[in-house]
């Protein structure tokens, strides 16, 4: 007789409900000691499930067939120089900034996961965690060979993982992930597994992805749509784990909903470089960074929400004040990326007329009233040959580790600027939103390593900046940095497209 | 009214499971960009697996949807007949 084939419920259940054991003669406490001391109380793990039934056979069968359809697109890609497909070499610097900015996370992610799933008392979110690992784990490895291949063609990519822990705007997004993975392990999966995978990874890996494909970068948009597929699993666990937590007990509401208020405001500051991305660095316009923001975050969040009101959940706290900046961080953050553009590891350039005429479209409120006529101003200096490059160093938020370069939302001419003061110093902030997490915890928060702070303390090298972006930063210079016009990697696409 | 979402990558199987999610949900908004497709419903979505396995012409399991998947949106539960997608209002 045949032997009865499992159905996946049967399957899942099997996996997940005798894989476990009980503690007969070791202290239970002892095995997970950091399950307690965030004041989340869970009363019965058994009610934790995967709601795609995921088994590690099947885990494995599929994300082999993923992985065996992306290296035959890799090997394509390169065996047919496909980077010489793309839109506009310009493009090209969007990728240098996913390698050294984006890939180091999917490794924290990776850790961070590891870590994460051998804390949990529970067997099914010990599954889903350890499955989430060996995702971001595959991610950076898929991420790197992709972009080993743009290593050999262009400047900017090979020193990623010594940037990493240096350079100063890759430091918001590292600072970002050790805060996330120094608090204990639910609080790691609200901000991570939640607030992080289930609205603002959307924004990274389809509308920009999606623009990946619209520029002729092949390789790119494969890898992200292969994590991104992983990133579907990922949204769902952080969407269990949060209605888990909720339904475990009521205290542990007013938690969640401070997580939430917390992550959701460090994520949105983390992304405004994607936003710049998308507005600035793809050449072929698929859809504006509010655009993209209105159809993940605002619609997609706010279905989210209104399903979690039942819970006694309410919108983030920064809201409000999230919304209005969809409609100004690109054009600072790029302004300020391309005013020191000699301490970025890639390259700036001023809008094409029609990419300003595009930016003017899309944004009618704001664009031609506050960040127009500074390009105009910018293209009158580099015509006159005095290209601006901003010498000074800038003032950190402590929070996010961004320079003070936004605004407020109700006045783009003002600089937003907060101050705490704690035991004796005092402390800077870009927003009400970093100056609050920062006085929720701040003994954590007084030990951020601020690249900016680091190198006045003189532990940077130098003494000038030119030392110390190419020695301790290992810039290549006039090659890694500086404006795309007059740039080795200009000079080698025109000499390989044949144009003077 | 909430959106629930299913982004596929656009490629041929897709076009059959887009086929079949528009046979079992007749009021969804299909959305072109490049190399994907989006499909928005009203509160729920079904991708039911005899409705692929008729498009496609062969067997499917609903656990495949995740090679041509790159995201989705709603409470999902999954078994091996079908996948769903709802918000609970």
């Amino acid at each position: 007789m045949a032997a009865k084939k499992l159905n996946m419920k049967e399957k899942y259940r099997l996996l997940t409900r005798d894989l476990d054991w009980e503690f007969s003669y070791a202290d239970r406490k002892k095995a997970f000691p950091f399950e307690e001391f965030e004041g989340i109380k869970i009363t019965d793990w058994s009610k934790w499930e995967d709601p795609f039934r995921l088994t590690m056979d099947s885990y494995w069968k599929y994300q082999a067939e993923k992985e065996k359809k992306l290296y035959a697109i890799f090997d394509a890609f390169s065996q047919n120089n496909a980077h010489l497909n793309v839109s506009d070499p310009r493009y090209i610097n969007a990728i240098k900034i996913f390698l050294t900015g984006i890939t180091p996370l999917e490794y924290q992610a990776y850790q961070g996961f590891a870590h994460t799933g051998r804390q949990f008392g529970g067997v099914g979110a010990r599954v889903a965690c350890q499955m989430q690992s060996l995702d971001e784990l595959r991610h950076v490895q898929t991420q790197v060979h992709a972009m080993s291949h743009y290593n050999k063609f262009f400047d900017g990519f090979k020193e990623w993982t010594h940037m990493q822990d240096r350079v100063w705007y890759l430091s918001v997004a590292k600072s970002f992930f050790n805060d996330a993975r120094s608090g204990g392990p639910f609080e790691f999966l609200v901000a991570i597994g939640f607030s992080f995978e289930y609205v603002l990874t959307n924004l990274v890996f389809v509308p920009f992805m999606s623009g990946a494909a619209y520029n002729g970068d092949m390789a790119t948009v494969t890898f992200g749509f292969s994590a991104q597929s992983d990133e579907a699993r990922h949204m769902t666990l952080g969407l269990e784990v949060i209605k888990f937590l909720l339904e475990q007990h009521e205290d542990n509401v007013p938690i969640v909903q401070k997580w939430i208020d917390k992550w959701f405001w460090r994520g949105s500051r983390l992304l405004s470089v994607v936003a710049m991305m998308m507005d600035y660095m793809l050449p072929n316009k698929v859809m504006s960074w509010k655009e993209g923001w209105e159809v993940y975050f605002e619609e997609a969040g706010g279905a989210l929400f209104k399903d979690l009101a039942r819970y006694g959940i309410r919108m983030p706290k920064y809201a409000e004040q999230i919304r209005k900046e969809k409609e100004h961080i690109s054009h600072q953050t790029w302004w300020t990326f391309y005013t020191y553009g000699q301490a970025a590891g890639f390259h700036t350039w001023i809008p094409t007329d029609e990419e300003l005429d595009w930016l003017s479209e899309k944004y009618p409120n704001t664009f031609d009233k506050y960040y127009r006529p500074r390009w105009e101003y910018a293209k009158k200096l580099e015509a006159e040959g005095k290209r601006f490059y901003n010498g000074t160093l800038p003032q950190l938020c402590t929070t996010c580790q961004i320079p003070l370069l936004f605004t407020e939302m109700d006045d783009p001419t003002l600089t937003a600027h907060r101050c705490s003061h704690y035991k004796g110093d005092q402390y800077h902030f870009c927003s009400d939103g970093c100056k609050d997490v920062f006085e929720e915890e701040p003994e954590k928060y007084v030990q951020s390593w601020l690249p900016v702070h680091q190198i006045y303390q003189g532990n940077c090298g130098g003494p000038g900046l030119p030392e110390i972006l190419q020695d301790y930063y290992r810039f290549e210079m006039g090659a890694d940095n500086m404006d795309m016009k007059g740039s080795p990697d200009e000079a080698r696409w025109k000499q390989w497209k044949g144009v003077a | 009214m909430s959106k629930v979402y299913l982004v596929l990558q656009d490629n041929d199987v897709s076009r059959y499971i887009l086929e079949a999610v528009e046979e079992d949900n007749p009021e969804i908004t299909i959305i072109h960009n490049p190399a994907m497709i989006r499909i928005e419903a009203e509160n729920y979505m079904v991708v039911n697996r005899e409705t692929v396995e008729e498009k496609l012409g062969r067997d499917w399991d609903v656990q495949e949807l995740h090679l041509n998947l790159v995201t989705l949106g709603g409470n999902v539960d999954e078994d091996d007949e079908r996948l769903t997608l709802t918000w609970n209002e």
